[in-house]
């Protein structure tokens, strides 16, 4: 947990004070509409084709009881019931009304919870590993240094006015959970020979209408440099990021159109006039932010409890602890991730029962803490492995046991044309329908790790170029048709998948999709042999040949 | 579905009415022949050439406290006046999201 401090707590009430009185002047008629858009989604505020969706950040993914519990409140109150939990830690709730959102505001920044940086182009929500301070193995807790780069960037006049916005993600584990190549900066905690902590630095990956993984522009960055080195880096982009063109504005673009060799020249040179400078990090502020991060103080337990070794004889449990716990770097604990991928449902929803059970059971399992990852799911970071059976019951009881995540059903899907403005093509239904094709337990089980990852226009929120399997919706005549690649990833070893053949139709997506398992289960040399490394051992052609030979 | 909110030249090839999101609580609306805005698609103005277009989305877009984002979208009239949405986007403007509301509510 993160205590934040007083300049934090003022700053959001005057947000939400400052913001009360835009809506009021907006709803009068004082402010046009061209004056307000910017207002509105400097605090999250959105236009989508059914109403105004609100977008809120949980920094880092972590969230306490009381803030899911005041995020089940304002999808009751303000909205229809639910939020949607999105690829970048944030929520989303979908039918939020322009005259209640001051007091959905306030009510939010009541537990410390805000809208800022959630659009615009500036600095986005920094995020992180939503096992961040738990995985075994890890060099550090990332989000400290999130935290630090978070206080430094939230509304600095230098990052609020960039060309364009700009994420960045930590991660301090060998296994990236945070998808740091698809971001402007991704940064990754390591220790040199030295023991000394700091970080290799990558730059311009993202996805959209022209999708990169990110560079390596230096291998070890001191963790007292990183604020200078980033702002750098920042200073480069904003010297010579394309301003003109929106398409062209992101960093990716640039570190592309210079070459990574001579934007790390730049980045370098820059860096030298102001490494020294106040940016340089004393220890104690570090100090201080770690201070602020409280670990729960864990029980010593065994590694086998008996209520474990009893729950072993019912198959269902077992078939969710092996499929959705994962080890904890404290013996006796684990990491529980909570599926919100029920079979037939739409990716990463919760209603506001199962938020507020949630927050119930993370008070009396996990130390009053949820994660929330960017696949779209939750996890409870700190469970005592003797709770695990009954902490399965319960979740079983609210719809949250499905045991799929990493598997064929763990769908990442975009809100597409059922909600929003920019879509050609609906992504729900399409998630829906490959869930209920792959529904049994066995097969999803059998198929093993596969991820597919749908967006419903070029913009990528689905992530689509990353997806061991990416389904894009565009339209055609009128039609929403599909494009479907094989062979990406999002984690360590991040690569954009390639394309199988032309586009197909919203009813033949699915039949499609299962020809492309049916090609991999019929390929793999071995059980063991995953979708991807199948497809990276024989290329997409007898993919190709077998989905297209019969249409 | 192109989005329409990247449209730049009027050019209309069948009957088409105006839609917008209301205000206040962002609802989605069609202008009225009656210079407001209404819920029901049936109480829509019906234009059908570029001029009247022109002249319903201009007198939209003045009534920025009313409703925002007014653009032009298609429409099929049947014989007996009712009138359809006129592509899937302004079916699922209409009718709702095509995937239950929550599955899971
Ligand atoms: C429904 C409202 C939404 C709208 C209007 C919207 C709009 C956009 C746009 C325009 C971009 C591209 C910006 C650029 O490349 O510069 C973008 C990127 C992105 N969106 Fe969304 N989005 C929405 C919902 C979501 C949701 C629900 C998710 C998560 C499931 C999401 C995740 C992302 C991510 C991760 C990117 C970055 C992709 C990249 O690296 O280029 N968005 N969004
Ligand atoms: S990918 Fe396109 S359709 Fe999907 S949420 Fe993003 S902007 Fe909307």
């Amino acid at each position: 947990m993160y205590a934040y401090d007083e300049i934090d707590r003022t700053l959001v009430n005057e947000r939400v004070s400052e913001f009360r009185d835009q809506v009021k002047r907006r709803l009068s008629g004082e402010l046009t509409e061209d004056e307000f858009k910017i207002l509105r989604l400097q605090n999250g505020v959105y236009l989508q084709l059914h109403a105004y969706m609100f977008r809120v950040a949980i920094p880092y993914g972590t969230l306490a009881t009381n803030q899911l519990r005041a995020l089940a409140h304002v999808a009751r109150k303000y909205d229809r019931g639910y939020g949607h939990f999105t690829t970048r830690q944030n929520i989303q709730f979908n039918w939020i009304k322009l005259a209640e959102l001051p007091d959905a505001l306030e009510d939010l920044a009541k537990v410390g919870i805000h809208a800022m940086q959630t659009s615009g182009n500036n600095m986005r929500n920094v995020t992180s590993d939503q096992w961040a301070g738990v995985a075994p193995g890890e060099i550090e807790d990332p989000r400290i240094w999130s935290e630090l780069i978070r206080q430094h960037t939230t509304l600095h006049p230098e990052f609020s006015f960039l060309p364009r916005k700009f994420k960045i993600a930590i991660t301090a584990s060998d296994h990236d959970r945070a998808a740091i190549k698809i971001h402007d900066i991704g940064l990754r905690l390591i220790k040199n020979e030295k023991g000394e902590t700091g970080f290799e630095v990558l730059v311009g990956g993202g996805l959209g209408r022209t999708p990169f993984i990110a560079k390596t522009i230096k291998h070890f960055v001191h963790g007292r440099d990183i604020l200078s080195y980033i702002e750098a880096i920042l200073r480069v982009y904003n010297q010579y990021g394309r301003r003109d063109n929106i398409y062209k504005a992101r960093i990716k673009i640039l570190v592309h159109e210079l070459g990574i060799e001579k934007f790390s020249r730049e980045v370098e040179e820059e860096w030298q006039h102001i490494r020294n400078s106040s940016l340089q990090i004393d220890d104690e502020v570090i100090e201080d932010i770690r201070s602020r991060f409280t670990y729960p103080s864990y029980e010593k337990l065994p590694l086998m409890p008996d209520e474990l070794r009893q729950a072993a004889a019912d198959p269902d449990f077992e078939a969710w602890r092996k499929n959705s716990v994962a080890p904890h770097k404290v013996q006796g604990y684990s990491i529980v991730t909570i599926s919100l991928k029920p079979i037939g449902a739409p990716p990463g929803d919760a209603t506001a029962e199962q938020m507020d059970a949630l927050a119930d059971l993370a008070d009396k399992y996990s130390f009053g803490e949820i994660r929330v990852g960017h696949e779209q799911n939750l996890a409870l970071p700190h469970v005592a492995k003797r709770d695990l059976p009954a902490l399965w019951k319960a979740l079983d009881k609210l719809g949250l046991a499905t045991p799929n995540v990493n598997l064929i059903t763990d769908i990442i899907a975009c809100p597409g044309l059922d909600y929003c403005s920019l879509a050609n093509a609906r992504s729900i239904p399409i998630a829906q329908e490959l869930t209920r094709r792959f529904a049994n337990h066995e097969l999803a089980n059998l198929i093993g790790r596969l991820h597919i990852n749908i967006s419903g226009c070029i913009n990528a929120c689905g992530h689509h170029h990353v997806g061991h399997i990416g389904i894009l919706g565009v339209e055609k005549n009128g039609e929403e048709v599909y494009q479907i690649t094989i062979g990406g990833r999002a984690d360590e070893n991040a690569t954009l998948g390639t394309l199988i053949g032309p586009g197909v139709k919203f009813d033949e997506v699915a039949d499609v999709i299962e020809d492309v398992v049916e090609a991999y289960l019929a390929l793999r040399e071995r059980p063991e042999e995953l979708f991807m490394d199948t497809v990276k051992r024989l290329g997409v052609e007898p993919f190709k040949e077998r989905v297209y030979a019969t249409r | 579905m192109t989005s329409p909110l990247e449209q730049k030249k009027i050019k209309i090839a069948g009957p088409s009415i105006v839609t917008a999101n209301r205000t206040w609580d962002g609802i989605v609306v069609y202008r009225t022949a009656t210079k407001s805005w209404s819920a029901d698609l049936s109480e829509a103005a019906i234009v059908r050439n570029s001029d009247e277009a022109k002249a319903l989305l201009a007198e939209s877009v003045a009534d920025d406290v009313g409703a925002i984002g007014p653009y032009i979208a298609p429409v099929q009239v049947g014989a007996d006046g009712k009138i359809e949405p006129g592509n899937l986007r302004e079916q699922i403007r209409r009718t709702g999201v095509t995937i239950g509301q929550s599955a899971q509510a």
